[in-house]
């Protein structure tokens, strides 16, 4: 989890905070152009004890221990004792649940399937949302506002219930897609071996293309005018436009968005667990997080599923650093 | 700005016209590609828009039919209108278990948003407005938690809820939503933006303690701010569906999205149930993007506050 989140440069990045002068080393001192006046300085610090040690516990109690749990966990595994009555044991087995996620072969799998969601989700709605915000920022587009709130709804419905939608809307006698493919002779069958992933990947990008249209419009906005006029001056057309000056400028924008599409991508969840009702060949253990899920649910092995928990965070840092690494790059180039 | 930006990838065609008069007719064959690339522009515009707005315009029409219109009639055509008998159904079927959904739903989102929402802004406050030892050390562990994804503690956070007996019980939900690092840290950018520290000074020398200052004076400054977090604290709770699903058993304690994913199991043995889910689906829904629609400036305000610059 070395990856930093990119800060917009709105903040004035201070890096650690130097150590306060004076032997006595107040924790509360005031800073340069902060308030504080003589006398006020243990009511600063209480003031910062009473706001900050909410969230701080909270999170203690909700991120931190439980990693730290997991991590105890999976040192662990449940085994009957004797013949099997009397319940089960907890054994210690060292990295044995680790190396059992690492060879399990579901497991494996369902990582191969996020990739290839991967692959096939975050061009399709990034270059998408992409595409869209330029062409509603261009001078050509109209009813802006309209088309705004039109793209931005799907994210106001909750993400399982966008599922169910989709689900009904997939299902052949109750939806109007299939009913029009019949119409027209198309055979599509949204629930096949290969098609099931891209009813999956049709979900994602109905609930987030727009938000993500919306981030990129509002940099766009952000573009100052004299830059698009210098280029419409020196003769640029509003395709190379958006190419050249346009996208350059809001590559921050699209790191950052491409780093959040990846870290939710790898946790998804509820699209695959519907589709997989009706699609019989996708399995209960298709994403990651539905194998942990089931290994915990349905296998009732929390070692395994507490280890596959962890190696899953594992893959998200080492991810988000991946991509954080190669978009200050893009970004720099 | 005139039709001559309009064109797309026309090559820089070096004529007078560019200089002279920016706003002057365009010579006719480059209006006439205007015309034809405005017309292509909104045309795909129109169409994804139609792609968005189907499904829910689906859901709307199918929440009028009875079970077997849904599968006999045309998906967009109107059949015998059910619309009331099917929310009668609804609201009746199993004692009215599915109000009791939606209340669950009203404190697991509104209430521990509010909550939460309170817990960031004080937080990312006090990074801003004081300066304290490790200020940006803890500030670097907000972030680092803004990139945990949250299913990945999921999971241990249920094995630790068993050991606690808190598993099946509303706190067992609620808790964990309480906490939303990226809210302290749009938070602390708020108050850098909203909250001048000459206000606060002045507040002091007035006599106002610490804790008055923020919320008689902070507070009311971070309005917009709030709004704009409660937004996004409001949206991961509505959508918390794995989190409901572990911890809860008990039907009476479920959230709207976990009620209608248990109806949609039975859905097979029961196709009775096909137009609670869809109406049902519809009530959770129609809320929502009427409290969006109607809080759109500040949703927007945050977007750009995490992305842009």
């Amino acid at each position: 989890m070395a990856a930093p989140l990119a800060r917009p440069a709105k903040t004035p990045a201070p890096q650690v905070a130097p150590p306060p002068a004076g032997p006595a080393g107040p924790a509360v001192s005031a800073g340069p152009g902060k308030p504080g006046g003589p006398g006020t300085r243990s009511g600063q610090r209480r003031a910062v004890a009473l706001f900050t040690i909410p969230f701080f516990a909270l999170f203690t109690a909700v991120t931190v221990l439980p990693m730290f749990y997991a991590a105890w966990m999976s040192l662990y595994r449940e085994e009957s004792s004797g013949l099997g009555f009397g319940g089960t044991e907890r054994v210690f087995a060292g990295f044995g649940n680790f190396t059992e996620a690492l060879g399990n072969e579901a497991f494996l799998r369902s990582f191969g399937n996020i990739a290839l969601y991967c692959a096939l989700y975050i061009p399709a709605m990034v270059g998408g949302a992409l595409v869209l915000a330029l062409l509603v920022d261009s001078t050509m587009a109209r009813a802006r506002r309209f088309f705004q709130i039109a793209y931005f709804l799907p994210h106001a419905v909750p993400g399982l219930i966008a599922s169910l939608i989709w689900l009904y809307l997939y299902t052949p006698g109750l939806s109007p897609i299939t009913d029009a493919l019949d119409a027209l002779g198309a055979q599509w069958n949204f629930f096949g071996q290969d098609e099931a992933i891209l009813s999956v990947v049709n979900i994602s990008a109905w609930q987030w293309t727009g938000y993500n249209m919306i981030i990129f419009y509002a940099g766009l906005q952000a573009v100052p005018r004299e830059v698009l006029e210098a280029a419409t001056v020196d003769g640029a057309g509003a395709l190379r436009t958006a190419l050249q000056v346009k996208i350059p400028m809001i590559r921050p924008t699209v790191v950052l968005t491409l780093l959040f599409t990846c870290v939710g991508a790898i946790q998804l969840f509820d699209a695959p667990k519907l589709v997989q009702l009706r699609a019989n060949t996708m399995g209960e253990d298709w994403s990651p997080t539905m194998f942990i899920y089931t290994a915990a649910f349905k296998g009732h092995d929390y070692g395994l599923a507490a280890a596959s928990s962890l190696l899953l965070a594992l893959v998200a840092g080492l991810l988000s650093f991946v991509v954080t690494k190669l978009g200050n790059r893009w970004k720099a180039s | 700005m005139s039709t001559q930006t309009a064109t797309p990838d026309a090559p820089p065609a070096p004529t007078p016209p560019r200089r002279a008069g920016r706003r002057s007719a365009p010579p006719p064959d480059r209006r006439g590609r205007g015309i034809t690339s405005r017309v292509v522009v909104n045309g795909i515009l129109a169409v994804v828009a139609v792609y968005t707005l189907m499904p829910l315009t689906w859901l709307l029409i199918a929440s009028t039919k009875s079970y077997r219109d849904l599968f006999a009639t045309n998906p967009f055509s109107l059949g015998d209108f059910r619309f009331l008998a099917n929310l009668t159904a609804l609201l009746d079927y199993n004692d009215g278990v599915f109000v009791r959904w939606l209340l669950n739903s009203l404190l697991y989102t509104v209430v521990a948003s509010g909550l939460s929402t309170l817990i960031s802004v004080a937080c990312g406050y006090a990074f801003d407005k004081y300066a304290f030892r490790g200020r940006e050390k803890w500030f670097g562990i907000v972030l680092v938690g803004v990139l945990i994804p949250s299913t990945v503690v999921q999971l241990p956070l249920y094995l630790m809820a068993s050991e606690l007996g808190l598993v099946n019980t509303y706190w067992a939900v609620l808790i964990p939503s309480l906490v939303n690092p990226f809210g302290v840290y749009l938070a602390r950018v708020f108050s850098e933006g909203y909250v001048p520290g000459e206000v606060l000074e002045a507040a002091r020398m007035d006599g106002a303690g610490e804790v008055r200052t923020f919320v008689k004076v902070a507070l009311p400054m971070l309005a917009p701010g709030f709004v704009t977090i409660f937004l996004f604290s409001f949206t991961a709770s509505w959508n918390n569906f794995y989190g409901a699903l572990m911890m809860l058993n008990d039907d009476r304690l479920y959230p709207v999205n976990l009620g209608l994913y248990m109806w949609n199991q039975n859905v097979y043995q029961q196709p009775e149930l096909y137009p609670l889910v869809i109406i049902g689906s519809l009530v959770a829904v129609v809320p929502l993007i009427v409290a969006f629609l109607c809080l759109q400036r500040f949703w927007r305000s945050g977007l750009t506050a995490g992305a842009v610059k």
